[in-house]
């Protein structure tokens, strides 16, 4: 019980230093500290509550039995990621990305096919992909280019819709004075269109990097080698080794934040003209 | 209406390639059937066998056809739309899963959006969160949320329901923030000249302003709440729904049974999504911001 009341305590204790802290000052650091606070505060409400109330580490283990098995299995972690991520996530990732890039440039010269392409890219972006992954398995093999395909698969369709979408986003004068340059359809392609896409191309790319990593380790449960971080969970639930999954959710999540902020990183260097970014710094 | 003829277009292009494909990845089957059999198969023949083998890799769309309508609407003639091997009752245990989660997630997101609006310390401190926490493939931990809501005893359409509940309430924040936040200084002065309390400045105005945003948002969580369903249905223990079909069909290499699964998911899709642009048409129109 008392370990109940101090958690309390703590979770009053940190809220009020929260909300002080941002109604008094707006800072760069306050905006760093406050959500890094807010998390502390959930992992030792977690940790508190988990010792409290004795529950049982098969249904949830504490953050500390989570950090011991994630660090006595780095090893194991790591043929995982590897596995997973870079094998399976990334080459899809850059193939659908690329892929869809290409398609959305080629299109491009044709309004009758941009037309056709955006609604039904529209609809088949928001279909159950995922449902592809018994299929693409079946045809691809155990190994990672079934994971690959399957990224491949689920990231095109974002990402062909946003950068047609991008390709359009130049406006009627800027196109005219590029016709007044007497700029051939390449120059007017690189010099205006796709610098003006930047922003779409880049929301695509974000939304793709999230969705890779998802593919990729679904993509494990319909089979795979006996490495992988999809293979991995589904096979330490079976033995009930839940501090082990949760480790290796911890690496998806690591993985799928440093993934994601790479991407906005390269964002912020290539669009810093655009508004969204400049208000920022 | 002027782009119809170009979606016509792609569609036929679509089922142009599908056909091609399923030559394609059928023919070694095909090849390898007639030289048991001892016959030289000639080109149509060989395109035919392709497009009706009964566990091809890649099934004819009129094959997945056919199985939709085995599993539908024969079913329906025969007065059992509810059996279990009925599409229908597939869909329809997706379909609750899917609506339970969306209706939680919609909340979820709309009472947190309302937080993050009107307290400071919760925009600074739960927004990057949020943001965060969609970067944990929740799709790939649903089978421990499965087992795990099962070992406390719940079971059943809950666990489902919230693994789409997950997917469904990220959208929906960050819609209705922007929406909530959309009303501009000067319609925010007016009301203050009008002396609204916070209250019915949120009630008046906020709300209002924020709907075109809402309905954009949830689109995507339905889409996002399906696919959730569908991934909880794939861990063992699931009696039924379209991703146990899928996953059944993998097990016993029923491919076609797979496409129509998928297909049908893609239809549940499609007409949940449509349904709300509908409830959003009129909404909007009737309140004068129909674009």
């Amino acid at each position: 019980m008392s370990v109940l009341a101090a958690v309390l305590v703590y979770w009053i204790a940190s809220l009020a230093l929260n909300v002080w802290l941002a109604n008094r000052y707006n800072t760069r650091l306050v905006r760093l500290v406050v959500p890094a606070i807010f998390g502390i505060t959930i992992l030792v409400v977690w940790e508190g509550v988990v010792r409290g109330l004795e529950i049982n580490p098969v249904l949830l283990p504490a953050p500390t039995a989570i950090g011991v098995a994630f660090a006595g299995a780095l090893d194991t972690l790591w043929v995982d990621f590897v596995q997973t991520f870079v094998k399976g996530a990334l080459s899809g990732y850059i193939i659908g990305c690329g892929a869809a890039f290409l398609v959305a440039v080629a299109v491009d010269r044709s309004p009758f096919l941009q037309r056709g392409l955006l609604p039904v890219g529209n609809f088949v972006a928001a279909l159950p992909i995922i449902g592809m992954a018994p299929i693409l398995v079946m045809w691809f093999g155990f190994d990672w280019q079934s994971k690959s395909a399957v990224v491949v698969v689920m990231v095109f369709f974002p990402m062909l819709v946003n950068t047609v979408q991008g390709l359009q986003a130049s406006d009627h004068m800027q196109r005219d004075l590029m016709r007044t340059y007497a700029a051939s359809y390449p120059q007017a392609l690189m010099k205006l269109r796709l610098p003006a896409a930047m922003p779409f191309i880049f929301n695509g790319l974000k939304i793709a990097s999230t969705l890779a990593l998802i593919g990729a380790i679904v993509a494990e449960f319909f089979g795979s080698p006996i490495k992988g971080m999809g293979f991995r969970i589904s096979t330490e639930v079976g033995r009930l080794a839940l501090d082990m999954v949760w480790a290796e959710i911890a690496v998806a999540a690591l993985a799928g934040s440093a993934f994601y902020g790479s991407v906005a990183m390269i964002e912020k260097a290539v669009t810093f003209w655009h508004p969204s970014q400049r208000g920022q710094s | 209406m002027r782009s119809i003829l170009p979606i016509l277009t792609v569609v036929l292009a679509i089922f142009v390639l599908w056909y091609g494909m399923a030559v394609k990845l059928n023919a070694p089957w095909a090849y390898d059937k007639a030289k048991r059999a001892d016959v030289t198969l000639s080109f149509s023949e060989m395109v035919a066998d392709t497009w009706s083998q009964n566990k091809p890799r890649l099934p004819a769309p009129h094959q997945v056809t056919r199985e939709i309508w085995k599993t539908t609407g024969a079913m329906i003639a025969k007065g059992k739309a509810f059996s279990k091997r009925s599409l229908i009752y597939h869909g329809w245990v997706t379909l609750s899963a899917t609506s339970l989660g969306f209706v939680m997630g919609t909340m979820l997101g709309i009472f947190l959006a309302i937080g993050i609006v009107h307290n400071r310390a919760m925009d600074m401190s739960v927004m990057p969160w949020v943001i965060a926490s969609q970067t944990i493939p929740i799709l790939a931990i649903a089978p421990m949320v499965i087992v795990v809501l099962n070992a406390i005893g719940i079971s059943g359409l809950i666990p489902k329901a919230v693994i789409s509940m997950y997917l469904s309430f990220f959208p929906v924040v960050v819609g209705m923030v922007k929406g909530l936040r959309a009303p501009d200084h000067m319609q925010l002065d007016q009301m203050a000249t009008w002396h609204a309390s916070r209250v019915q400045v949120f009630w008046k105005l906020r709300l209002p302003s924020s709907m075109p945003y809402l309905f954009t948002s949830l689109k995507i969580a339905m889409a996002a709440s399906l696919i959730g369903a569908i991934v909880g249905e794939l861990p063992t223990g699931a009696q039924g729904g379209l991703g146990a079909r899928m996953l059944t069909g993998s097990y016993y290499g029923q491919t076609i049974q797979i496409w129509s699964a998928l297909i049908s998911a893609a239809v549940l899709a499609a007409v949940l999504v449509g349904i709300i642009g509908i409830i959003q048409n009129i909404t909007l129109k009737r309140m004068g911001m129909a674009r």
